[in-house]
């Protein structure tokens, strides 16, 4: 049985096989309409989160299967005290497999210690978002048509990002990759991911806190939110929160098939007016969020 | 200041001065029946002052550990009155409740009763974080 804790769970060719499977799904919606009649899928959400929660129970649906969860703490038998690794082992009677979203770090982890059935983590705190990451990965292999050989621009909180971080772990595993960092400088790459991923692999990396210095270069530009439930100090995310916004004017000197990418909710750092550009591909970078989803469904229940 | 030399059993040398406390503690010390001498502020010709521990006695102890405390330490192994092995403990690839993971955010912050269990992921810069956040823990 395997579980999906972090990106680094997947080899590379499981990732490839996903991402095949998922863009089969989209071409032959009906072929996989009824793969997991009889299935279901337990959303074991602790803290509030809109798109990942949707867009699994869209996919164990749109896969025949059923789902049944909740979707937060207070609904739970947390608010009793109940451990998470209780509640995975009394939950694992009732579905077949369990997507979890959890505020701590590493509680998807603790549950799979002793779950029988798979678990995917569906956010840890700040630590790891694998199945965004998956997300990720099928946006860009659907526009750019590749994996390797690509100028990536990260921009926003580079520090608690956990999309961040699996983005660039994920992708030090492919050739020919330049990755941009734009942040301001509290909320910097931590230079444990800088040694520990970039350089260990031989990354080419640059840091900046000039959005428009190397738009010209970049082949997708991924914007990311100033989270303030990441910060124990009101003050430095009022402060930080507006330091990025990306407008049509930031763009001029950007490629024209720039691929313009956010894990969403976006909140100020991406203006409205960017959404009709047709280098905006967040809307459906979480379309392709629930067609991944639905591959790593059919690959950890062991389903053709 | 005498200690009487030990027979069978270990002198844990070569300790920062005024550490051997946190030592004793982490090695379980206290719950041993045997004979155990802590010797502070010992003179060393290269640190000026070191302290030392003995145990009397040849137990099966995990001494893994020191070198995660102190890589500097030197273990000498007494048998028969005499040293029949002297070395530095290496670094353990696991530590398990021996340090706390401080992160507010990690799951080990609300569940009281997970073990804190840290990995060794990078040996040149001693460096552990813990299994399950994978925040950096420190000494």
């Amino acid at each position: 049985m395997k579980h999906l804790i972090d990106i680094k769970d997947l080899s590379v060719e499981e990732i490839d096989e996903l991402i095949t499977v998922a863009k089969d799904i989209m071409a032959n919606k009906e072929k996989y309409a009824k793969k997991c009649e009889g299935k279901k899928l337990a959303t074991l959400f602790y803290e509030p989160s809109t798109r990942t929660r949707l867009s699994f129970e869209a996919a164990m649906l749109d896969l025949g299967g059923n789902v049944l969860g909740f979707s937060s703490a207070q609904t739970s038998s947390a608010s009793k005290g109940e451990t998470v690794e209780d509640t995975v082992r009394m939950v694992g009677g009732y579905a077949d497999i369990i997507a979890m979203r959890h505020p701590k770090e590493g509680a998807p982890f603790v549950a799979s210690l002793k779950a029988e059935v798979p678990i995917i983590n569906a956010g840890d705190g700040g630590h790891c978002h694998p199945t965004q990451t998956l997300t990720d990965l099928l946006t860009i292999h659907c526009e750019k048509h590749r994996l390797s050989d690509l100028t990536i621009g990260i921009c926003g909180d580079l520090k608690f990002g956990r999309t961040v971080h699996s983005l660039i772990t994920a992708m030090s595993r492919y050739s020919n990759i330049k990755i941009v960092l734009i942040s301001p400088d509290e909320l910097k790459l931590p230079d444990y991911v800088k040694r520990d991923v970039l350089e260990k692999n031989h990354m080419e990396y640059v840091e900046t806190n000039d959005m428009e210095e190397y738009m010209p270069e970049l082949d997708i530009l991924y914007m990311t939110r100033v989270q303030q439930e990441r910060f124990f100090n009101e003050e430095d995310y009022i402060r930080l929160k507006d330091y990025y916004i990306l407008n049509e004017e930031k763009l001029e000197n950007a490629k024209k098939d720039l691929c313009i990418m956010h894990p969403l909710p976006r909140v100020n750092e991406i203006a409205v007016e960017v959404d009709d550009d047709p280098r905006a591909c967040y809307f459906k970078q979480a379309k392709y969020g629930k067609f991944i989803r639905m591959a790593l469904i059919l690959k950890l229940l062991e389903i053709k | 200041m005498n200690i009487d030399s030990i027979k069978n059993g270990y002198v844990i040398d070569h300790i920062e001065a005024g550490k051997s406390f946190e030592i004793y503690n982490y090695l379980n010390l206290g719950e041993l029946d045997t004979s155990v001498a802590i010797i502070k502020n010992a003179k060393s010709n290269k640190t000026g002052k070191k302290d030392i521990i003995k145990i009397d006695e040849n137990l099966d102890i995990n001494l893994d550990i020191l070198g995660y405390l102190d890589p500097k330490i030197t273990v000498n192994k007494i048998k028969d009155g005499k040293i029949i092995e002297k070395f530095h403990p290496e670094l353990p690839e696991k530590l398990v409740n021996v340090v706390k993971c401080k992160n507010p955010r990690c799951i080990t912050s609300i569940e009281q009763e997970l073990p804190h269990i840290c990995e060794l992921t990078d040996r040149e810069n001693v460096v552990y974080r813990c299994k399950y956040c994978e925040e950096q823990v420190n000494r």
